[in-house]
């Protein structure tokens, strides 16, 4: 199996994650989007690591997820201030910066 | 010490003092009397020292301190300092002197003010004596067209003292802005001629100038201009029609600067710079004609006003025009000994008219009438004056008179001499007619004998105005035979005939005056009729105020129109491009959602569009 299969895997979890970003409008639902960007990148980054024999892609990904479940407590967190006081965590209510 | 300047930079700067002291010093200033009594002592302190100055200063020698005021690389591009010598000091004399005998005056004319309008008008007074002493004793043009402004200012303060009526403000704004159409041609006339020598300074000048340094081409147009500067300062045709409105200030401001000092400042630069206009004899022709042009035209002028200031001003106009004429001719000496002995008794009739006008309320001479019983004392003083100014001999007006008659004859300026021989004429009419009316005529309004405003309480002058007058009305009678005496040779050999002819002049203006005032052998109304064109033509004073009111006019409109193009035409581009930015950016705001999925949506949309141009095949 070569590399390909791995890429389009990654491309279509991309776009389903960019998807969900984009139509769903719980800001959970937004943060899962973004997981699922993430993921594949990674899984971009162990493929080419693997195909190509550089370690560097390895270690990235380590780094990422790491650093994902970072984001992901601090996302959460936020949601929970903003639902306390806004008392919604709908994305479409949340426009604060209209121009 | 025998080093006139420091004596003179003392005149100088004392008034300079008192003007700060007033200026500073509030409630000094606000308290009227005291305030005038530091400006008086400062005044006396000032004609002390240009007194002693003018001694130490011999004929032929000068002194000079300089101070550095805009340095330059290669040596200062300007300096300011004291020039003294026997012209300048001569001159600072009658500045100090005049300026000093005003402010005592002024002390008893204006005891009625508030004490807080009497500290500013000696404030002002002291501003004036320094300018004009800084002008006098100025060693190169810019410290002259530095103080020449600020004696314009002066004028101009003082025009305006009692600024709450109108007309007085009107008339400040009038003297001002005339003089100052002079002097942008004083100004450009001082920069080009930098230009062409390199420097400012008279003595550098002199020294190019005897060296034939100078270049000669286009040195006319300098002189010119110049000569405009002097043309407004010193109310040469066709720009005297600010002096008569001057007349609107406080009498004793009336002596001390609209006839003795600062109008004759244009002759005084001319006098100083007469090598340099020398080199321009075409100017110098044009200086004489018109001198002799507004001599003959005010005094016409001043036969038909009713208004006893006016008489004196236009008769100031005239011997201007005199001095002018004496310029013009070549011999500035000439000029310049007028200059000296008008400041005298022009001061002299001015202050005796305030001390008429002071003791009847009114500047009307038909509304005056029988005075000499009233008022002896002013009688004599004002008659002193008189005689001077017609140039009776022994008085101090007929040497320096026939000086200037002289000159302009042995210039060759013949329909010039002409021209002041009328003039002279004139004179003694015109003063003769305000005497035999004021002094010797019946009262015109009867109920002016009974109080109130009238004659009836008419009293000579307090003491404080009486001993300037009898100081100055004694100068009058002595400075003429000192100068006379000191100065045995004229430059030049004026024709035998020329003293009988100016006395004749004189003693026949008398005569019709008193045939016409006095004994009424000849009809006033007559004598008017006869010369009925130059009368209406006198009364409308020769159509030049409504000239200059329609340029005046003429300038508004432009001035309006311009306006109106500025505030729609120009200002409409920029309000509209302006509005166009703020209606396009208000659209552009509307993208803006606010929303984050937007963004990312476009983010992701952009990313896509970079990829596909960047992949596109081609």
């Amino acid at each position: 199996m070569g590399l390909h299969p791995y890429l389009a895997l990654a491309a279509a979890l991309f776009s389903i994650g960019l998807f969900g970003v984009i139509s769903r409008r719980n800001t959970i639902g937004i943060l899962l989007g973004i997981e699922l960007m993430l993921n594949a990148v990674n899984i971009n980054l162990v493929a080419f690591a693997r195909f190509t024999g550089a370690v560097a892609g390895m270690v990235f990904t380590v780094f990422t997820i790491s650093i994902t479940v970072a984001e992901v407590a601090l996302g959460l967190a936020i949601v929970i201030l903003i639902f306390r006081v806004r008392h919604t965590v709908i994305a479409d209510h949340l426009d604060l910066l209209r121009g | 010490m025998n080093d006139p300047a420091p004596l003179a930079l003392a005149a100088l700067l004392l008034p300079a003092a008192s003007f700060l002291i007033l200026s500073v010093a509030v409630p000094l200033r606000r308290s009227g009397r005291p305030g005038a009594g530091v400006s008086i002592l400062f005044s006396a302190g000032a004609l002390a020292s240009a007194v002693s100055s003018w001694a130490l200063s011999p004929p032929g020698a000068w002194s000079l301190r300089l101070w550095d005021w805009l340095p330059a690389e290669g040596g200062a591009l300007a300096s300011v300092g004291v020039l003294a010598d026997a012209q300048s000091t001569a001159m600072l004399v009658l500045v100090a002197g005049v300026s000093f005998l005003v402010q005592v005056y002024s002390l008893g004319y204006l005891a009625d003010e508030p004490p807080a309008s009497l500290g500013r008008y000696y404030a002002y007074q002291s501003l004036f004596a320094f300018s004009m002493m800084g002008l006098v004793l100025a060693p190169n043009f810019l410290q002259l067209f530095i103080c020449w402004e600020l004696v314009g200012l002066c004028s101009y303060l003082l025009i305006g003292y009692w600024y709450q009526r109108p007309e007085a403000a009107r008339a400040a704004v009038k003297a001002f802005w005339i003089t100052k159409a002079g002097d942008v041609g004083l100004l450009i006339g001082i920069v080009l001629l930098w230009r062409q020598a390199g420097t400012f300074d008279y003595i550098r000048l002199l020294q190019l100038a005897d060296s034939h340094l100078l270049p000669l081409g286009g040195l006319g147009v300098i002189t010119f201009c110049l000569y405009l500067g002097a043309v407004g300062k010193s109310a040469q045709f066709p720009l005297h029609v600010w002096l008569p409105d001057a007349m609107e200030g406080p009498t004793p401001v009336s002596a001390l600067i609209h006839a003795a000092t600062m109008v004759t400042a244009g002759v005084y630069l001319l006098t100083r710079t007469a090598w340099l206009f020398a080199l321009t004899p075409h100017v110098l022709a044009l200086i004489g004609w018109v001198g002799a042009f507004t001599a003959l035209l005010a005094a016409t002028l001043a036969c038909v006003q009713s208004d006893i200031k006016r008489v004196l001003a236009y008769s100031t106009v005239s011997q201007l025009g005199y001095m002018m004429a004496a310029i013009g001719a070549g011999y500035e000496s000439a000029g310049f000994l007028h200059l000296l002995t008008h400041g005298v008794f022009k001061a002299l009739l001015f202050l005796g008219a305030g001390a008429i006008i002071h003791a009847v309320g009114t500047n009307d001479i038909f509304a005056m009438g029988g005075l000499a019983r009233r008022m002896p004392q002013t009688l004599v003083v004002f008659l002193v004056g008189t005689l001077s100014l017609a140039g009776i001999p022994l008085f101090a007006g007929f040497f320096s008179k026939e000086q200037v008659l002289g000159a302009v004859w042995f210039g060759g300026l013949t329909v010039p001499f002409l021209m002041l021989a009328l003039a002279a004429f004139l004179t003694a009419f015109y003063m003769f007619r305000v005497i035999f009316i004021v002094f010797f005529g019946a009262p015109a309004h009867e109920a002016a004998v009974h109080g109130g405003a009238g004659t009836g309480h008419a009293h000579d002058a307090p003491l404080l105005m009486a001993i300037p007058l009898w100081i100055l009305a004694a100068l009058s009678m002595v400075i003429g035979t000192g100068f006379a005496l000191s100065h045995p040779r004229a430059e030049f050999e004026a024709p035998g005939w020329i003293t009988p002819l100016a006395v004749g002049a004189a003693l026949a203006g008398i005569l019709l005056a008193w045939l016409t005032y006095h004994r009424r052998a000849i009809d006033a109304e007559a004598l008017a009729a006869a010369f009925a064109p130059i009368r209406a033509a006198a009364l409308r004073r020769f159509w030049l105020d409504d000239l200059f009111e329609g340029i005046y006019r003429a300038i508004l409109g432009l001035a309006r129109i311009i306006g109106w193009i500025d505030r729609y035409l120009v200002d409409g581009v920029v309000n509209l491009l302006s509005a166009w930015t703020l209606q396009f950016g208000d659209r552009l705001r509307g993208i803006q959602s606010g929303l984050p999925q937007d963004y990312v949506y476009a983010i992701a949309l952009g990313a896509l569009l970079l990829i596909v141009w960047n992949q596109w095949p081609r």
